[in-house]
């Protein structure tokens, strides 16, 4: 049982990844939530859509994953009413960094992936400590099986690295649905060997036709 | 506890809320601080829990031709590499640049903070602020948050009117002028190398050969140093990007692969 006191944050466990194709990103998460070595629930989606092509996928303490995903909605909705545009996935990418940051001193704990199309219509993935520190990616993950997921996906998708100045082509070789089996290939193997992972899978695809979702059963126990 | 707020106050008034709808949401931004008695141990447990992406060589030098600036690009969050392509020299503006060291996010928002800030002076003032002012307004903030755990080491470096100028702030609220720094945990191995080769009348290319030189052998012994290393180059027109190598090509390019000499050569025993 958590020690109160003046410590208020609680790890509910759960891993999302991203992946950024040409014209489509692919944002997944887990939906079990855990305590411990309980579960509270197999149905808890850890993906908010935030705008029509972006999507925000966090892992971390509930309590401020709820909070942040309603301050970005708000804030979202603010900024339609004054700027009469929806606001575009850099956009709410920079904002998110902004948000996390000024909880500096008493952090979200949450580790975000936030997915979605840019203003070309190209898939971006950005990824995000809890303290708000941001870069644009072609794929990530985050959570408990974040570890065992990343070196998966970088065998599978890693290209040059942006800051080479002879400048490489660093284009994600995967279609929409290589890149969705891949996802459900890396959430089987973590589902394996992370405790906090599995119950069930969410998958969003964002791309110019709009955002899709798909539930694929994981392993319960 | 109250907290000098006056780094995250912009100056244009916030737009349309004259009803006061959204009083929490126009209110100027501030940092939420936890309630509790002991300020210091929550922020020790928050960081090593949340474990903010750090880690780094950077180093700049000042040398007849201008100012060369250059990082490696890996974060480190605990003993897990959370990134090779972190982008470690921030833009500020066409003519003056900043590294990070240290945490990410904090580097992050407070260069842009800064950029804001360098902005806002050339509008009011009708003319560039110089690196010297920048330098001040970044220092001036992190000491306001000296031992809250802010944990900032960067350099700011440009060519302004009085020629080029480097200086080092960092978040402990110290701020030094100088000709040669190096911030990071892979800065004595940098050091080592850079202090040896420098000379103050290097062509731009053999700066930034060194410096290159520099950042591949902090990267070969610190762990938590690696991915691409970058060169900058400041000039009197502006920052320029000289080059981006991956670390581990240049290792092979500076110690490249002699096939040993075989005297005798073992062959395969023939088919039984």
């Amino acid at each position: 049982m958590a020690l109160r006191g003046d410590w208020v944050y609680e790890n509910n466990g759960g891993t999302c990844v991203a992946i950024a194709g040409a014209d489509y990103t692919v944002v997944a998460a887990d939906t079990r939530l855990s305590v411990g070595y309980s579960i509270y629930t197999r149905e808890f989606s850890k993906i908010c859509t935030l705008a029509d092509k972006c999507v925000l996928a966090s892992s971390g303490f509930q309590g401020d994953m709820k909070a942040l995903q309603k301050n970005l909605c708000a804030r979202h909705l603010i900024y339609q009413h004054q700027q009469n545009k929806k606001m575009s996935c850099p956009a709410m990418a920079q904002h998110l960094s902004n948000t996390l940051y000024y909880k500096r001193f008493f952090p979200y704990y949450t580790f975000n992936i936030l997915g979605g199309l840019d203003n070309e219509g190209k898939g971006c993935v950005y990824t995000y400590d809890a303290v708000g520190s941001y870069e644009r990616v072609g794929y990530s993950c985050q959570g408990t099986g974040g570890t065992l997921i990343m070196p998966v996906l970088d065998n599978q998708l890693k290209s040059p690295s942006p800051l080479l100045l002879a400048a490489r082509d660093a284009v994600t070789p995967l279609s929409e649905s290589e890149a969705v089996d891949l996802v459900k290939d890396v959430f089987a193997s973590a589902t394996e060997r992370d405790i906090y992972t599995g119950d069930k899978l969410e998958i969003i695809i964002v791309n110019a036709a709009g955002i899709r979702r798909e539930f694929i059963d994981l392993r319960k126990d | 506890m109250k907290l000098d707020a006056s780094g995250l106050q912009t100056f244009a008034p916030h737009r349309a809320d004259p009803d006061n709808l959204y009083p929490d949401l126009s209110a100027p931004p501030s940092f939420d601080l936890p309630g509790c008695p002991d300020f210091d141990g929550f922020q020790k447990k928050a960081i090593q829990m949340v474990k903010p992406a750090k880690g780094t060589t950077t180093l700049a030098f000042i040398f007849n031709e201008g100012v060369i600036v250059a990082a490696d690009s890996r974060a480190s969050m605990g003993g897990y590499i959370s990134s090779q392509t972190v982008k470690k020299i921030i833009e500020i503006n066409p003519y003056m640049i900043g590294t990070m060291a240290g945490g990410a996010a904090d580097c992050q928002f407070w260069h842009r903070n800064l950029g804001i800030k360098c902005r806002l002076h050339e509008l009011a003032n009708k003319r560039r602020i110089s690196v010297t002012g920048a330098s001040k307004l970044l220092a001036n903030i992190l000491y306001s948050y000296r031992g809250m755990g802010l944990s900032v080491g960067t350099m700011i470096a440009g060519w302004d009117e009085t020629g080029p100028a480097l200086y080092y702030v960092d978040s402990e609220g110290g701020r030094l002028k100088g000709k040669r720094f190096s911030v990071g945990s892979g800065s004595p191995y940098a050091y080592g190398v850079l202090d040896s080769g420098y000379r103050s009348d290097l062509s731009i290319e053999e700066a930034a050969e060194l410096a290159r030189r520099a950042i591949y052998h902090a990267t070969f012994r610190d762990g938590a140093s690696g991915g691409v290393a970058s060169v900058y180059h400041v000039g009197p027109n502006g920052w320029k990007k000289l080059s981006g190598d991956d670390v581990g090509e240049l290792h092979y390019k500076y110690y490249p692969v002699v096939p040993a000499i075989v005297e005798h050569e073992m062959a395969d025993a023939p088919p039984a």
